[in-house]
Order: C-alpha cells, then sequence, then structure tokens
C-alpha cells in the first residue's frame, strides 16, 4: 500500500499546455501514472499527445471529472493564477490537489486555505515537488509519479519519506534505494510558510499505513511544523523515525529561498528543532548524507525491519 | 522586499496612519528646506538604512548614534551633515556597516506613553495576526521572553477580515480609554487594511505612542513585502532602494539565482533550498565555514553557472568552491559540461570540488574526469565537504 495515491489514481494535470506542465506530463506518463486529463479554459476539446498517450483536455475541471473519473489535481499554473486553479480542484469534489507552483503570493494562499476549510479535498503544496508512490517495475516504473521528482531513483517499499524541501526529499529517497531500502511514498510538502498539508499530517497518514514500517521526517528552519509533528510522534508513533533540520548556519532573519525558511524567533531555529527531535524520541541525521543510516540506526534499535 | 522608514510612513499615511510631521532629503542641498517643512523644533535626526538598531548604531569614524535628537533646527543641521554619507554600524548592519544616503527628520513629539504594534502572517494559523504590547520601545523578543503576559494578540478571520469586537479587546487589553481608544482604533484598523492592501509581509511599529493631547501616532515604521506579490505593486516596486542591496544579490536574481552572501570561505553553488542549506550545513559540521548561500533553481544551465561562478569569485573572502547537484530530471552530463565550460570561461584559481549524483551520473563524472580541470570529485555529500574543507585549511 502507500499513502494519498497510488498506481491506479487517476490525475488530471492544470496547465498540461504550458512548458512546465507539458514536460512533466511526459515524465509522469512515461512512469506509468494514470494521466487521464488535462484542463486549459479555452482549449478543450483539444488533445495532449505523448508516444502512444493521448490525453483529452478539458476546459474546466469539473469537466474532466465528469468525463474521466478523475480524483487528484496536479497544479502547474503561473503564480498570479494559481490560486484560482487549486479552489477550482476543490470546488469540483477532488480528493487532492497538488500544487506544485513556486511563487504564489502568501496573501493568496491565506485566502485559499480559509476557502477551502472543512473542504473533502486535501492540498499539497504549493511550491512542492509533489509526490510519488513507486511502482513495482524497472526503476520503479509503473507507479504513481505527481509534481516533479525524479521518478526512477525511487523503489517500491516500506519508507515514508516527507519533507518541505525537493531536492532534499531526492536526496533521503536515493539513499534509501542505494541501501535496497524501498520507499511507500515520499511527499514533498512545500517550502511556502503557508500550504495545504503539514509535516504533521503526513506523518499520521504514514502511522496509519500498515505498509509503512519506517518514516523519514525533514525539516527545516522558520515554523514550528517540525516540533508539532515530533511531539505527536512522541505521543502517538511507534514507528522507527530519523528526522533532519536544514539551515543550521542560515542567519537570522533572512529568507534561504524557501519564502518559509527564515528564522523570525528563538524557537524556531535548526538548534531548537534538533533539540526536541531529540527529546521526542527522533533518530537525528547529523548531517543530510545520514539521513538513510539514521532511519536504519532507529529501526535497529526498534527491531523494525525496513525493507 | 524592504523600504526606508521614511517611505513607509509615507505609505501609512496614504492608509490613514498618523505618523509624526516629517520629511526627508537625499543630499545636503536638501536638509534646509526639508527641515523648513517641519513646524519647530525639536527634531529628531534619523538615518535612513534597512536596518534596526540606528538610535545605538556608531558610525565608522566614530560619530555616536544614527538617530539622534536635535533641541533646534540648527543642531539638526548639524548631525545631519555628520550622518550623511557616513556609514553606519548597528547590531543588525554586521561590521561593514551601510552607507546612510537619506536623512529623515521628524518633529519631535511629545511621549506620554510607548506601546509596540505589529501585523505579520501567523504561520500556526495561516491568518494574519496583529500583535501588541504596553511595552513599547524596547526589544520585544525581551519583552516576549521576560513578560509574555504583556503582549496580546489577535488572529484575523481572512474571510471576514478585522473585527470591531477584536479591536476593542486589544484595545482593552492595552488598558487605553477616551479619545486615545478611539483614536487607536482607528490606527489599528487603518493598519491592517493597509498590511492587507499592500501583500505587506510585516509592519512593525515600534514604538506606537500616546501623547498628552490623547493623539496616537506611529513613531517608528518598518515594512516589508512579499516578493511574490510585487508583480501586482508597480508603486511598492519603485520604493526599492538597490543601495540597501548586495551587489552580488542583485546580479544573482538577474539569473534566476537565489544567493546570500556570508562570512565564511567556502563558496556553495548548489540546485534548490533545501539542498543549498544543508550544503552549507554539512560544510560547518566538518569545521568549514560557508561563503554564501546559492541556489541554482533546478535547471542548473550553463548560462546560470558561469554567472554563479562570476558571482562567487566576486567575493575575496572565497578561498574554495563547493558544487552539489543533485541531477533528478537534468541529465548529469548535461550539468556537467557546463561546469566544466563555466571553469575555463572565467579561469578559475581556486579548489573546487563538485559532488554530482542522479540521472546519467557516470557520464557526467567521466566528462569532469576527462576536463583536464583539476577539480576534484566527491562521490556523496559528506566525503566532497570534508574534501573542500581539507582543500581550504
Amino acid at each position: 500500500m502507500s499513502i494519498l495515491i497510488t498506481p491506479q489514481s487517476k490525475i488530471l494535470i492544470q496547465g498540461i499546455t504550458g512548458d512546465f506542465g507539458g514536460r512533466h506530463a511526459k515524465l509522469s506518463l512515461d512512469y506509468g501514472t494514470q494521466v487521464v486529463a488535462g484542463v486549459t479554459p479555452g482549449k478543450g476539446g483539444l488533445f495532449f499527445e505523448h508516444g502512444t498517450h493521448k490525453v483529452p483536455i478539458f476546459n474546466s475541471v469539473a469537466e474532466a471529472v465528469a468525463a474521466t473519473g478523475a480524483t487528484v489535481a496536479v497544479v502547474y499554473v503561473p503564480p498570479p493564477f494559481a490560486g484560482d486553479a487549486i479552489l477550482e480542484g476543490v470546488d469540483a469534489g477532488l480528493d487532492l490537489v497538488v500544487a506544485i507552483t513556486e511563487g504564489i503570493p502568501i496573501k493568496d494562499m491565506i485566502r485559499v486555505k480559509r476557502a477551502i476549510a472543512g473542504k473533502k479535498t486535501r492540498l499539497i503544496g504549493p511550491n512542492c515537488p509533489g509526490l510519488v508512490t513507486p511502482g513495482t517495475g524497472k526503476d520503479s516504473f509503473g507507479g504513481c509519479r505527481i509534481g516533479i521528482a525524479p521518478g526512477y531513483i525511487h523503489k517500491k517499499g516500506h519508507v515514508g519519506v516527507v519533507s518541505r524541501s525537493g531536492t532534499l526529499t531526492y536526496e533521503a529517497v536515493f539513499q534509501l534505494t542505494s541501501k535496497g531500502i524501498g520507499q511507500s511514498t515520499a511527499v514533498g510538502i512545500g517550502g511556502d510558510p503557508v500550504n495545504g498539508t503539514s509535516h504533521l499530517d503526513v506523518i499520521k497518514l504514514f502511522n496509519e499505513d500498515p505498509d509503512t514500517h519506517g518514516i523519514i521526517l525533514i525539516g527545516e528552519i522558520g515554523g514550528n511544523a517540525e516540533v508539532e509533528a515530533a511531539r505527536w510522534i512522541k505521543a502517538n508513533c511507534k514507528k522507527p523515525v530519523a528526522g533532519f533540520i536544514a539551515g543550521a548556519t542560515a542567519p537570522a532573519g533572512r529568507r534561504m529561498g524557501h519564502a518559509g525558511a527564515i528564522v523570525g524567533g528563538v524557537e524556531d531555529t535548526a538548534e531548537a528543532k534538533i533539540a526536541v527531535f531529540k527529546e521526542c524520541g527522533i533518530e537525528v541525521a547529523e548531517t543530510p548524507s545520514d539521513m538513510a543510516d539514521a532511519l536504519i540506526r532507529s529501526a535497529k534499535a526498534k527491531g523494525v525491519t525496513l525493507s | 522586499m524592504n523600504i526606508h522608514e521614511y517611505q513607509a510612513k509615507a505609505l501609512f499615511e496614504k492608509f490613514g496612519v498618523p505618523v509624526p510631521k516629517g520629511a526627508a532629503a537625499k543630499s545636503p542641498a536638501e536638509f534646509a528646506s526639508a527641515l523648513a517643512l517641519l513646524p519647530d523644533a525639536p527634531v529628531v535626526v534619523k538615518s535612513q538604512i534597512h536596518a534596526g538598531g540606528r538610535g545605538k548604531g556608531t558610525f565608522t569614524d566614530g560619530y555616536k548614534g544614527g538617530v539622534k535628537f536635535a533641541k533646534t533646527k540648527a543642531d539638526a543641521l548639524e548631525y545631519a551633515n555628520k550622518m550623511f554619507n557616513n556609514t553606519l554600524v548597528t547590531i543588525q548592519t554586521g561590521p561593514a556597516g551601510r552607507k546612510v544616503q537619506t536623512i529623515y527628520f521628524t518633529h519631535a513629539s511629545d511621549i506620554k506613553k510607548e506601546y509596540y504594534l505589529a501585523i505579520l502572517l501567523d504561520r500556526v494559523t495561516s491568518r494574519p495576526v496583529i500583535v501588541a504590547s504596553t511595552e513599547g520601545g524596547v526589544e520585544i523578543e525581551k519583552v516576549a521572553h521576560d513578560t509574555p503576559e504583556k503582549i496580546f494578540k489577535i488572529v484575523i478571520d481572512p474571510a471576514y477580515g478585522i473585527a470591531d469586537f477584536q479591536v476593542r479587546e486589544l484595545i482593552a487589553q492595552l488598558g487605553l480609554a477616551g479619545s486615545e481608544a478611539k483614536n487607536a482604533a482607528k490606527l489599528i484598523r487603518n493598519l491592517y487594511t493597509c498590511y492587507w492592501e499592500t501583500d505587506a509581509a510585516m509592519i512593525e511599529v515600534n514604538p506606537l505612542i500616546t501623547t498628552p493631547t490623547g493623539d496616537v501616532l506611529a513613531l517608528d515604521a518598518k515594512v516589508s513585502f512579499d516578493s511574490n506579490a510585487l508583480y501586482r505593486h508597480p508603486e511598492i516596486v519603485a520604493l526599492r532602494d538597490l543601495n540597501e542591496e548586495d551587489p552580488k544579490e542583485i546580479e544573482a536574481s538577474k539569473f534566476s539565482l537565489s544567493y546570500i552572501a556570508l562570512d565564511g570561505n567556502i563558496a556553495c553553488l548548489v540546485n534548490g533550498a533545501g539542498l543549498a542549506m544543508s550544503t552549507m550545513d554539512i560544510i560547518k559540521h566538518y569545521g568549514g565555514s560557508p561563503a554564501n548561500f546559492l541556489d541554482v533553481g533546478g535547471g542548473a544551465s550553463k548560462d546560470q553557472v558561469v554567472a554563479a561562478f562570476k558571482i562567487i569569485l566576486g567575493d575575496p573572502n572565497v578561498k574554495g568552491i563547493f558544487v552539489n547537484i543533485f541531477g533528478g530530471i537534468m541529465d548529469c552530463n548535461v550539468i556537467a559540461t557546463g561546469i566544466v565550460e563555466a571553469v575555463k570561461e572565467v579561469g578559475l584559481k581556486l579548489p573546487l570540488v563538485v559532488r554530482l549524483e542522479g540521472n546519467n551520473v557516470a557520464a557526467g563524472k567521466a566528462t569532469l574526469a576527462s576536463s583536464g580541470l583539476a577539480l576534484v570529485s566527491g562521490d556523496t555529500m559528506a566525503d566532497a565537504a570534508q574534501k573542500i574543507v581539507k582543500l581550504v585549511a
């Protein structure tokens, strides 16, 4: 099993006719992902073609859902229109909307988050790499790839990975795969201060998933989401968890690439978060090269088999 | 994006937030005419730089105080002349300080009591929060630590906006009554409108003051904006002061590079913000010191790598370079070719360690190995970090 998505999930792509969305639509199709529809207002009736694939394009998410039964949307549309695109997916009653777009104004996300409160749709992102549930084929093909992550580095298995950062997610996944340890699902929740799904939300899903045996939690400076997740893990999660926090050397008050990665107070420094991780029984990776090994240490201590 | 105090106060006035009468001058020739716009002395003379701690700062020539109280306009003129074109060092500027190129004169208000007021994003609720305190004019971090009961917060529901009952509650907590309460309520509502309408990231007023006549004024103003929203605010982009930004950071932004200068000697070139941050961390972990944060983004094209090398080499402290690329979608061989061409183009003499991983990595490593360049390859981040730390030691 996996969380949030399976190789059978039917995906629609908002922004499939753009360069960015189109490029990643092709990579997802190659990976074996069930891309069943594209949505671009004004281009309904056309098709997105790639090899033997012919994906119908619709004018609205609602039309695409009615025609194809898609339950997941991925949003690649440019920042000024991305908030609207997310709301359209929520309005159509999708299970999951994944917003890849980087650079959405914070005010737009404040309004979007308020507007979707209480709705059935889960939002992941924005400014995130998306998520991958690896498949059983060569290089994990035959899986579900939503977003911009490299699919081939994955391996089907039992470790859940959650991170704000794309490249650090890939780093962790690559380390695991290199050691012969597969993943249930890798989830990038995004680097923005206002996002749809928190570390804790994903940790809860991994905890409930019988097929996930261990978890890597990757965080960074800024905010308190990692601390919140760590405290919950201490109280509720028996599975081995390894943690890494990026930004120990970041100076206070400077935004480190991600809009959310900024130290505002004493509580959101890397040092403070690492201290909480330790206190909560999370095996801390001392360096980013140590993430898979940290999980192996934790699994060994708890007598859990990861592969 | 940050703006100067005088610009923030002009913005406040536009939104009906009262500030003391003031005038800015960008050259000594303008000092007299700016002072003439103010009512009689006393006057406060304020250096305009994008950093806090100005009052307690010292100029590089030894002159003390970037904010000074002047009893007469003649004194104000003298102070302004001392500050202008002088370099002010405060706790927030770093040892290099900032050159003062604008002076702001304001009427010195009679202060009855000082308060603190700020509006920013509350990350826990994903909603705007107004933070206020009865302890103004001091470091708010210290108040939060020592006397947290003196800090009050109201979280705004973005679907409704700021509600009257919330403002009343806040004002009662601050202990304001009568005309002070009425004026403060109006100020808070208008300041919130300013925050919301301009896509501000944070507004901080420290201190907010009451006067003996019952007025409530923003005595200082610090405003920053969400850079993601600048595309819809040309009037705010126009307030940008490039003198306040690191020229290397400006150059980097032209090539879609995210660069932040630090004070170490190992330059980093990385793809992805999270990986870039942790590359700095791992250098420190092995006893080195990072010279910068540099995220080339997902693509890492040859042009970007060349631009990045040039920016990195513009920092005289740099003694070695660490390139850390995880080529997920990008072909590592394309990246390796870009690195080789970039190194040749800029004529790199410093030690260079490259850690390349991901798609088609074998070909990429072969390209680096056969380039004839004196670069060192690292297998993992840890391996590469240890190598570069050793090379610059």
